[in-house]
Formats: structure tokens, sequence, C-alpha cells
């Protein structure tokens, strides 16, 4: 049987992938795409734009298509279709007979006819094409306006923001922004929350003319007003690919939609029409997740016909369009009917104008029933309210608290997700069902995310029902009398806080003592690196003695970090950025020497990269005969102490804050914890350090010092708070010294300062008992433990270099120790070289 | 070619690949066979020996032997120190829910010598 899909999207993809997964003896899949990539991830196309590539956004390699036996042809598209006769032909000559023709043509951009579309500086934004065209022209130009204020316009004005183009235009046809999800109401607030983050909005516009000789310089409205800009990105809409199926006689609707039936048959019965260019009853689905149920029919159908039989299972009957998506800066979702007004609907309203909040829930008059509403600025209630209007539940008493903001976190725990019947579809991308779930703990044992993502595949498509798969298999446990607590992994039934406590009074010095004293079986990924730096933090002996050296992460095991390709960086410590002449030219020497990738780092070092693990102890025993030490970027330790250049040369500056810096990197190097830290000394209320994002921070005053603490840059950038005023450098440092140790003892593994303080009760204030007014107690027992780790401090490359039996483990053959991996591979880049892409 | 042809002494199918002495307690080496490479993998706590391909399938990277290793339910694994990864030594599988899988070679331990049986690749 001879099956050939027309279209290489998201849905042909994943029509793909369920037809192989049916292990059809004797089929044949061809496939023909036009654009030149493999089918991608379209949804999350502005990712492009924040540094993902194209093979980030693939959503199956050229291979994958090959090992199952798919003849994938790219950048070939089907010109005609002979349907009375099975046959088609293609841009590059195949003529090809099929049993069976899938059209996946998807949709194109919806491009309007306006005067001086076709100038230079006129986009779409559809493909990777189009991004790749719009990445290079924006380089070049400074303003920019995106025509279409719906989902797709404003990801592409974000997309321009990220490009650097200040304040983007935004040009609506309509009179408000995201016309066919948001109320009027709503759509204000989203526009405020657009404003804010620098968009301009203009709704009520109709473009008349784009202006300009060759290139774009600005357009015209029929309303009589103008704006300039170098360059207009268009998404009015989308428009299906029915082309070919107009050519073949096929049945089509006024947009180009072909119409198919309840088993996405077109009118040919041989011919199948999936996602976006088919039209079932009237309508195109644009989003991903009925794409995928029409995919999952077709394959259906194809088993039916294989197996010469007339006894259908599965028809497609239209697709809730309720959407829930992270916009520029806030989140927007809409479900059911989101418009619902009238004698027999309640409307109940949550509006907040400084929070960017909106939220609308339209109820029966008789307040039983949800039917629909919208979400903007908060959507954590998006997926019970989803439910609760999808399985038509009865409400609660009062209805409005539905959409309050959730105060007490406890009680909301499994709220809602009991009354759910057990055929409520939580992941719709894989249509999978509260029983699944419910059933993937109870008689499959399913115990973490990864477990139920194995077991039912739910969350494996856009994930964004994890949260709730989460709850699910909590409160099932729950259920079950499974003890849900915060403990490390299978191997040991305790928190980090507990081991800690544990370790400490029991003396334990090694991984496998721990293991054999307080764990059970013989250990993981997870509890390893965890203990050892519960080891590290309390002990502080060298990390890869006494049998520990396995029990590290892989980082710490070769005091190096790995790169891609297999090679490690090197970064030596250079205490508050201050390095000699003589130190850099060593640092030079080195690199050249050795060929390595040399790069200023965030924090103020040089990090050379694309060292061999049998060149490390060569590379370091250079370095440290220079007076250099380990920088301990491989460990979950004190990384940089960040400085400004401070009084000793700035006219602003109020303290000496290079060599306070160079003091408490000095004081805390080597010191492992739950997590990376960093920290930065500035010389005046200027910053130029950037102390107010870090770990601990420490500003300059005419008096002393200000410390802040509990700040983080990163995914989720926190401002730090403000813990003590114009105190010494003594007095700051005894500050330190507690708060850290404070957060050593009691912060779960792999949390930051940021995150703990989050999560503690009282927060910054309870944090201020602590370490300042001694609340607990603990301040002079916390000191002397930081003076004797700080006392037990040596640098552990000297240590590995000069130990036989530790250098010795540095090489990538055992059997072979002078070789190099030879499937090491680096390209050329810029006068110096990268690792080469992954394969 | 091999520089130590004496660690590679043929002995009936199986391969010597190296001392016992020199794999790290609870943890991998990678041992050149040819072109191949080969991660073994010493289990100290359960006196249990394994032999996988050095490659991890999820990003092609010569990593395996350099990863931790340790137990899900009993059954022994590894994880890539690329994106933790983990797969079986026993069988091969990956165990974090993808669908890739390595390669497993029997291999034994006898008077300190460590010898693994790699009949299924051949020796370039």
């Amino acid at each position: 049987m001879k099956v050939v899909v027309i279209g290489n999207g998201m849905v042909g993809y994943k029509f793909c992938e369920k037809l192989i997964a049916k292990k059809l003896p004797d089929l044949e899949l061809i496939v023909f795409g036009e654009e030149q990539y493999p089918a991608y991830d379209r949804v999350h196309l502005s990712d492009f734009f924040n540094g993902k590539g194209v093979d980030d956004l693939t959503l199956a390699p050229a291979s994958w298509y090959a090992e199952n036996n798919i003849k994938l042809h790219l950048c070939d598209p089907v010109l005609y279709i002979r349907n009375s006769i099975k046959l088609l032909q293609t841009y590059k000559g195949y003529v090809m007979h099929y049993d069976i023709l899938v059209m996946a043509t998807g949709s194109a951009a919806f491009v309007p006819n306006i005067d001086g579309i076709d100038k230079r500086g006129v986009f779409l934004y559809r493909t990777i094409e189009d991004l790749h065209l719009i990445q290079s022209y924006a380089k070049k130009v400074k303003r920019g306006a995106v025509i279409g204020g719906g989902l797709l316009g404003l990801e592409a004005a974000k997309a321009l923001l990220d490009l650097g183009i200040k304040n983007p235009d935004v040009i609506e046809f309509a009179p408000r922004l995201m016309p066919r999800q948001l109320d009027e109401s709503g759509s204000k607030i989203l526009s405020n929350t657009l404003t804010n983050i620098g968009l301009n909005i203009h709704t009520n516009k109709n473009t008349a003319k784009i202006s300009g000789k060759e290139n774009v310089t600005g357009m015209q409205f029929t309303d009589g007003t103008s704006l300039s800009t170098d360059m207009i990105v268009i998404s009015a809409g989308i428009k299906p690919r029915g082309e070919l199926a107009v050519e073949c006689g096929l049945e089509t609707g006024i947009n180009g939609g072909i119409v198919v039936n309840n088993f996405m048959q077109t009118s040919d019965e041989n011919i199948y029409a999936i996602g976006e260019c088919a039209l079932y009853n009237e309508m195109t689905y644009g989003l991903i997740a009925p794409g995928y149920e029409m995919a999952d029919v077709t394959v259906n159908e194809i088993c039916r016909i294989h197996a010469k039989s007339n006894i259908r299972t599965k028809e497609f009957t239209g697709f809730d369009m309720s959407t829930k998506l992270k916009l520029v800066g806030t989140d927007v979702a809409s479900f059911g009917d989101p418009f619902a007004q009238g004698d027999t609907v309640r409307n109940i309203v949550l509006k907040d104008t400084s929070k960017g909040i909106y939220k609308r829930i339209n109820v029966t008059a008789d307040g039983k029933h949800l039917l629909g509403g919208v979400l903007i600025g908060d959507t954590t209630q998006y997926n019970i309210l989803l439910q609760t209007c999808k399985n038509k539940l009865i409400l609660p008493p009062h209805p409005e608290d539905l959409i309050l903001p959730a105060r007490d976190v406890k009680k909301e725990e499994g709220a809602g997700i009991v009354a759910l019947p057990d055929d409520a579809l939580i992941c719709s991308c894989e249509s999978v069902d509260k029983a699944a779930i419910c059933s993937a703990v109870i008689n499959q044992g399913c115990e973490t995310i990864d477990d139920i993502k194995k077991c039912t595949k739910a969350g494996t498509g856009c994930g964004g029902c994890l949260p709730m798969v989460k709850d699910l298999m909590v409160y099932t446990m729950k259920q079950q009398g499974k003890y849900v607590r915060n403990v490390l992994c299978e191997h040991f039934n305790y928190s980090r806080q507990e081991l800690f406590d544990l370790v400490k009074l029991h003396d334990l010095r090694t991984y496998n003592q721990v293991l054999d004293n307080l764990g059970k079986g013989d250990g993981c990924e997870i509890c390893k690196p965890a203990i050892s730096s519960i080891l590290a933090s309390l002990w502080n002996e060298m990390v890869l003695v006494k049998g520990n050296d396995t029990s590290q992460d892989s980082n710490d095991r070769f005091l190096a970090n790995i790169q891609k390709g297999g090679t490690y960086s090197v970064v030596p410590r250079i205490p508050g950025g201050e390095i000699t002449p003589e130190k850099l030219i060593v640092i030079g020497q080195v690199a050249q020497k050795y060929g390595l990738y040399t790069k200023i780092t965030g924090g103020q070092r040089i990090d050379l990269f694309g060292a061999h693990v049998s060149d490390l102890p060569s590379i370091w025993s250079e370095l440290i005969a220079a007076g250099f030490e380990s920088g301990h970027a491989y460990g979950k330790a004190l990384r940089t102490v960040k400085s400004c250049v401070g009084s000793t040369w700035c006219r602003f500056g109020l303290q000496d804050s290079v060599s306070f810096a160079i003091q408490i990197e000095e004081r805390y190097r080597g010191l492992r914890a739950p997590h990376k830290f960093k920290s930065a000394v500035s010389g005046c209320i200027r910053e130029c350090a950037e102390a107010q994002s870090k770990d601990f921070g420490i500003i300059a005053t005419e008096k002393g010092w200000n410390l802040y603490v509990c700040g983080n840059g990163g995914s989720k950038p926190q401002h730090a708070h403000l813990l003590a005023t114009d105190i010494d450098s003594d007095t700051c440092i005894k500050y330190i010294d507690r708060f850290l140790m404070f957060y050593i003892r009691t912060a779960d593994t792999l949390t930051r300062t940021a995150t703990w303080l989050n999560k503690m009760e009282g927060g910054i204030n309870y944090l201020r008992n602590v370490v300042v007014n001694d609340s607990l107690g603990m301040a002079e027992q916390w000191e002397q433990e930081m003076q004797a780790l700080v006392n037990a401090y040596q640098c552990e490359w000297k240590v590995a270099i000069e130990t036989p039996e530790i250098r010795k483990r540095f090489n990538h053959f055992i059997n072979a120790p002078e070789e190099k991996d030879p499937t090491v591979k680096f390209d050329a880049l810029r006068e110096q070289k990268k690792a080469a892409n992954w394969k | 070619m091999l520089k130590e042809p004496k660690i590679f002494e043929q002995n009936a199918h199986w391969i010597l690949a190296c001392k016992a002495e020199d794999v790290v307690e609870n943890g991998g080496v990678c041992v050149k066979y040819g072109e191949h490479q080969i991660a073994i993998f010493y289990f100290t706590r359960r006196n249990e020996w394994y032999a996988t391909q050095n490659e991890c399938p999820h990003k092609k990277q010569m990593a395996l032997s350099r990863g931790m290793i340790g137990t899900k339910n009993d059954e022994p694994k590894v994880a890539c120190p690329f994106h933790k990864k983990t797969f079986s030594l026993a069988t091969g599988k990956c165990l974090s829910g993808d669908e890739c899988s390595i390669n497993t070679y029997p291999i034994k331990e006898e008077n300190g010598n460590v010898y693994i049986c790699v009949d299924s690749l051949p020796l370039t």
C-alpha cells in the first residue's frame, strides 16, 4: 500500500509518526515538502529569535525518516494531481502513483492587497526562511511595524523587540487586539501591558498604502494619518493552501480550504486532507491540537483500508478552540465561548488595571454551568476552568471564587481536579484523559512526571498541561496512601536539610558511608551530587579523594566544565576581576599552546574552551606555576565576586570596592553550597558591578557598606533585598558568614538563594532576624564553622596535579592514555574555533 | 591502528580490555578497540562489571564512560554527563523516556584482567 503525504509541517509529521507506530506490513510512505527543512515546530517560531536554532525547532531530523523507512523529499513541491488515475507529479519531475493521498499542505500567510506591498522591507511571518530575512534586514534599520494584532502579529512584534527594534508599531484593522479571542475590556488591559513593554498599539487602522521608493519608508492609513517605518511584517491571518485541490477538481470552500467529512476524506475518497488546509463544517482549524486529532483520524482510516474493513472506529467531530498562550510579557487564555452575554448569561469580571489582570467568566443565568471566558495576566486557573466548561461540571455556589486570586496556597492543592470526570481530556495534544493518568499512577506505579510521560505520552506535546498532570499525580498518590514528601530520590528517604544534619551528626565522610548508613540501594545521578555537595559543605575535603570522585557530578569529577563535543573549559580564578599584565600573557600563552578558544566571561574572568581531558593536568600545571588557582566554575560553589574599579581610580567611588571584592572572593573561594552562588561589590550607588543581581551583593556608602542578599540574574531575574545598611567590613563579613551557613544548612538541593528566600516563611524579615539579630542563637557557631571551612581551603587543581592517583584519571582511553578522543571536531570561527555542531 | 597491541591479545572470543585495577571504583572508563570506543563500568558496590558503547545516542557524544552510575529500582544504569539521559547498563534501554538505546557487550573479570566480548563489532 502506497501512502503519499503532501506537506511536511507539524501535522504532516505527526501523521507520519502515528502511522509508523501502527507498524503496518507492506506500507510505503512517501512525503513531499516544499521547504528545505524537515518539519519544525512552528508554534514556537519566535524562539528562533531568543537564540534557538533550526535544530532546536526541528521535530525530527532527516535521519528519523530514513530510520523509519519514510522517503522524505524536501524542496520538492507537488505540481499537480491526476486523481482519476491516482497519479501526481512534482517540481523535480517525479511522477508517482498513490493508493492513498494525504494533503497536509497547511496554510500561507494572508497577504492583503495594499498598494506598495511589493517594496523592499515588507516581510511575512510564517517560515524559518521569513525569519532569516527579517533578522538580517532588522540589523540595518531602526523602526519596524507589524500589520495584524492577532496572536501571530503580537508574536511578530515581540520578535522585532528581541531583534533590537525599539517600540515597534502594531497595526490592527479591528477596534481591538486579538479580536477573535478577547472582549473589549480584555483587549484594553492587554494593550496597556504591551504598551508598557514598548509596543505602540494602533487599532481601527486600515492600511491604504505603503510608501517609499524602493525601500519602505512609511505607511498611510485610510483615516488620513500616516506613520514612518523602515520595515513591515505582515501577519494578517492565514489562508489555507488548497490550490492543488482546486486544480484537480476537489471540492473547496470560499477561503480555499479543502472540504472534508468526519473522516477527513475529501470529495475524492482516496484523498484525505488534514491540518490547516482542511475545511470541516465550514471551519478551518489553525491550532495544533485539532490538527493532531485529524492526523489520528486519518491514520485510523488508513488502518481500516489496509485491513479491508468497513468498520470506522474514529471520527472528527470538531474541536474546542480554547487556547492558552504566553504572549509578550503576559499570559492570555480564552476558552469555550469567551463572548457569551445576554439575558441567559451571567458575566463575572475581575479587573486589576495596575497589575494588568483581567478575568471574565460567562456562567449560565442559574449559576450552574460555565460557558466560557477570558484570562489575561494570570492564567493559572485556565486548565481547571477549561475542564469545568468542557465537562459541564456543576459550579460551586459562588462561581466568582473560581477567578479570585488564590491566597491560601495549601487550600488550592488538588482542589478542582477531584471533581473532574474520568474522561476529562487533560493533554489535548496526545489525547490523554484523567483516567489514563490516574491509572498510570495506580496500576503502573508511576511516581514522577517522567514516568507519566513515558507511560501515557501526556505532556510530551506543548507541555501546557504538565502542572495539572503533576497535581493529578500527587493527588492520586495521596489517595493511594503513598506518602508524598520532599525526599531526595529513591535511595534516600530524607530531605536535603535532614541529610545535612544526619551526615554531620554521624560524622560521615564518604558517599558510600552515607549511603550505607542513611540510604538504601546503590545511588543514582540525583543523590550522588547532592550528598557530595553536603560532604563538601561540611568538611571541605578535596572532592576527588576517599573514593568520592565517582559520586561527584561529572564536571566536579574532572574539575572542569564539559562542553559540546566532549572537551572541557578551564576557568582560572581572577579575584575581583583584577589581573596583572604578566598573568594575562600567561593565559594567552597557555591558550595558544593548547589551541584553546578564549572568551571573557560575564563574571570578569577568562574562559578557555576546547581542552582535551588529557591536557587538563598540564594546562593547570602551567597556570598554577604562574600563580593561578582553580576558579571552581565547574562546582556548585562560589563563582566570582565581580567589582567595579572603586575609589582607587573612579572619581565617584566611595570605598575601595576591588580590594573588598578580592577579600570576599578569597574568603569564600571553593565553598560548596546547594547551588552555585555569585557576588559583587560596587564602589558607589551607580552600581556598576550589578551587586543587586547577585546571591549577595555589597554597595559602598559614605559610612561603609550596604549588604543585599538573595538576588538572581539568569532565567528568572530577581532583585536582591537589602539586609543591612552602613556596616563596616568586619560586620559585613560576619553577616555573610551567617547568611551562607544558614543557606547551606537549610536549602533544598539545587536551589539558588533567591528561590530559597521565596519559599521561606516570613521572607526577608525573618532572614534579617536570623542573620542580623541572631534570633536562632546560631550566629557564633556558624561563624566558627565558616572559619573552619575557610581554613581548610586548598586549590583542588594543585592537589590533583600533585597526586599521581588522581592525575592519571585524566585521560580519554584507559588503554591508550596518550591518545585523544578522535571524534572531537572543531570548526573555525573568527580566527578562533568552536565546537562542531551536534550530529 | 593500536599503539599497544599487547593489551589486545585475542583470547578466543574475549578481548583483554584493561587491568581491573585501572578501572575507577563505582564508575567508568573508556577502552579503545580499533576505531570503536567501549565504556567499561565497575559497579564496585554490587561487584558487577558492565560494558556498553561509549557514545550517548541522544546527541552522539563520546561521554557515557564519564557518567555517574547508579540504580533505578535495582536496575543498574548510567547517566550521560551532557543531558542526564539514563540508560540501563544491563539491557541498554533508555530509562528516561526516550526511544533511543545503547549497545551492551559481555564482560568478565579474571585474575585482575578485564575481558570484553565484542564479536558484534568489526575490528576496523
